[in-house]
């Protein structure tokens, strides 16, 4: 009795430090008055001057556009290495992975001035492209990490199978290797599409005048205190993904009944 | 088959985008600007933009310190940049700046006033480089509903009876700023022995405080969760229209005025049109625009007899005499070895 109440409130305790700060953030966002120290009523203004505030919803599109086509170039460029890193003798492929790893443990300041300095040194103009470029070098390491595991549980023989029966190595890669490294591939483009959607240092370093993502927008107002339209956004992304995973946990649950 | 071509596709848009980073310029070309975050009211860039025909690329930074890497490096080619007095200072001293043509800027001379271009003298010597646009003291916010002594001086934070409601900077120079003048040295002292006695007594403050915070101390004052509080000038004023029992005071020991001035970087692309920029923003009517989105102080003396409201003009808070202080200094660069010194001792108050 005692174990299981005492369960009960651990398990409630984990979850209120989990989500207190993001419950006091979407409160916040209705406060009426702009000051946290103060509760000025329900308000929706905040959520209105956010869709009229071009510089913000200008902020979300670019976040979301170098997010989603940074982890897509990632995915494609990852998984076309994980094949050729799977061919490897052992030592070759020991020597590589952790050449790709050593991106991900590298602190991203070290990571962000080295960028800067070496577009500079290619004479490279900053702006989209540059953080482009930058958020796919840093995205490709977690894909190769996510798809190699996959590809290491191959079974060879069906591949070879399916060229002896006469399809063309890009047909039997798409037919029979593809399928199988899918989770890995998702779970690589979901990991690279975090990393560039949360990353800040890397993209300060990289951006050119004008051009902001939305974290780099939030940073810029710490000088004179973060805007409550800001709270808005963030109760919309959260809610948002919220409901997004409640619907990918709930579609296999269907599929199973189905059958 | 199909699914390559739509990688195929799709690698080849994401590509060409990397070739087109910046918009088409305005008709008379553009200015690339540097500024603060919200420290500038997007209006008056449209009104530019549109009596000009330049266009305005803005970007915004949030800290002096990770503005000048990037400005240092040349990543983008910056053309007015908005730093604060102390990295003026440094950026001189690593020739990053370009002079200012003051016959492009007519408006400066003009409108700002003579103690602003005196005060700016302590990083730009000549008033050859920078074109002050913002600027304020740090002080004391009390709440007059908790203090019941007179409040005229630095050592009301060392009072053991407001032990638990004070709050503290947490940032090495405004920190040491108060415990420097505390002991009337300078602000900008370098002498080991001045630095540690205002060491120590930070550390003896320690037991007092409350927290060491920074943009906090705004909404704390405003939420009666202190009494006592290190603040910067411009955000008085906001706290005191949100909670009318707070006071600010200049201590009489001096402080600290400190200025965002516009500058023009060494490399800049479009000088002219920079200049263009910085004298738009010395407009009488711009630059009260700018001061009702900011609330911090203009020197704009031009600026200030056109605000409507007295209280507001006449503010001893974002209008103090300067004269009538003989003792209120602006931070200087002082160089990396200094600088160890203060982020040593800092440490030691804070880990103390």
């Amino acid at each position: 009795m005692i174990r299981t109440v005492s369960k009960k409130i651990y398990i409630i305790l984990i979850f209120i430090f989990l989500y207190a700060p993001i419950a006091t953030l979407m409160i916040l966002s209705f406060n009426a008055s702009r000051t946290r120290a103060k509760w000025g009523g329900v308000t929706l203004r905040w959520y209105s001057s956010l869709f009229d505030n071009r510089e913000i919803i200008q902020a979300l599109w670019n976040t979301l556009f170098i997010a989603f086509v940074s982890s897509f170039i990632a995915v494609v460029i990852g998984t076309v290495a994980c094949i050729a890193i799977n061919h490897m003798g052992k030592r070759k492929r020991a020597v590589i992975m952790g050449i790709t790893n050593i991106p991900m443990l590298n602190a991203d300041i070290v990571t962000g001035i080295s960028l800067m300095l070496l577009f500079i040194s290619l004479g490279i103009k900053f702006g989209m492209g540059t953080i482009l470029l930058a958020h796919i070098t840093f995205n490709i390491p977690y894909v190769i990490l996510c798809v190699m595991p996959r590809m290491k549980q191959l079974n060879p023989s069906t591949y070879e199978a399916a060229l002896d029966l006469g399809a063309s190595p890009i047909y039997a890669f798409f037919k029979v290797v593809f399928p199988d490294i899918l989770p890995g591939v998702l779970s690589g483009f979901l990991m690279a599409f975090t990393m560039s959607l949360d990353d800040f240092i890397i993209t300060h370093f990289t951006k050119g005048a004008g051009v902001d993502t939305l974290s780099t927008k939030i940073y810029t107002e710490v000088k004179k205190g973060i805007k409550p339209e800001m709270y808005a956004l963030s109760t919309i992304i959260f809610v948002t993904v919220l409901l997004l995973l409640l619907l990918i946990n709930k579609a296999p649950k269907e599929k199973n009944l189905a059958q | 088959m199909k699914k390559l071509s739509a990688l195929a596709i799709g690698l080849a848009a994401a590509f060409s985008l990397v070739g087109c980073g910046s918009s088409p310029s305005g008709e008379n070309g553009e200015v690339i600007v540097y500024n603060w975050g919200e420290y500038l009211d997007p209006e008056a860039i449209e009104l530019f933009e549109e009596e000009t025909g330049i266009k305005v690329i803005y970007d915004e930074f949030e800290t002096n310190e990770i503005m000048y890497p990037k400005v240092e490096a040349g990543a983008s080619e910056y053309d007015v940049i908005c730093p604060s007095d102390y990295m003026i200072q440094k950026m001189l001293e690593n020739d990053l700046l370009a002079e200012l043509n003051f016959d492009n800027i007519p408006n400066a001379k003009a409108n700002i006033g003579a103690q602003y271009w005196d005060q700016s003298k302590e990083f730009d010597p000549d008033n050859k480089y920078s074109v002050p646009y913002c600027w304020g003291t740090v002080g004391i916010l009390y709440n007059k509903t908790m203090v019941d002594d007179p409040v005229d001086s630095w050592s009301i934070l060392w009072n053991e009876k407001y032990k638990d409601n004070i709050l503290m900077q947490d940032s090495v120079r405004d920190a040491f700023m108060v415990g420097l003048k505390l002991n009337g040295y300078s602000m900008n002292s370098t002498d080991t022995a001045e630095l540690e006695a205002a060491r120590n007594s930070l550390i003896q403050q320690k037991p007092f405080v409350q927290a060491y915070v920074v943009d906090q101390v705004r909404d704390k004052m405003i939420g009666n969760e202190a009494a006592i509080g290190v603040i910067y000038s411009g955000e008085a004023i906001y706290t005191q229209r949100e909670n009318p029992d707070l006071e600010y005071v200049i201590p009489k020991e001096g402080t600290n005025v400190w200025i965002d001035s516009w500058v023009i970087s060494k490399n800049a692309p479009n000088k002219e049109n920079g200049e263009k920029f910085i004298d738009f923003m010395c407009r009488p009517e711009i630059a009260l625009m700018n001061f009702e989105f900011i609330t911090y102080s203009t020197p704009n003396d031009a600026a200030r007899e056109l605000i409507e409201d007295e209280d507001i003009r006449n503010s001893p808070i974002a209008f103090p005499d300067l004269s009538q202080y003989d003792n209120l200094e602006t931070f200087k660069y002082l160089g990396e070895d200094a600088d160890r010194i203060y982020n040593d001792f800092w440490k030691e108050v804070k880990s103390e």
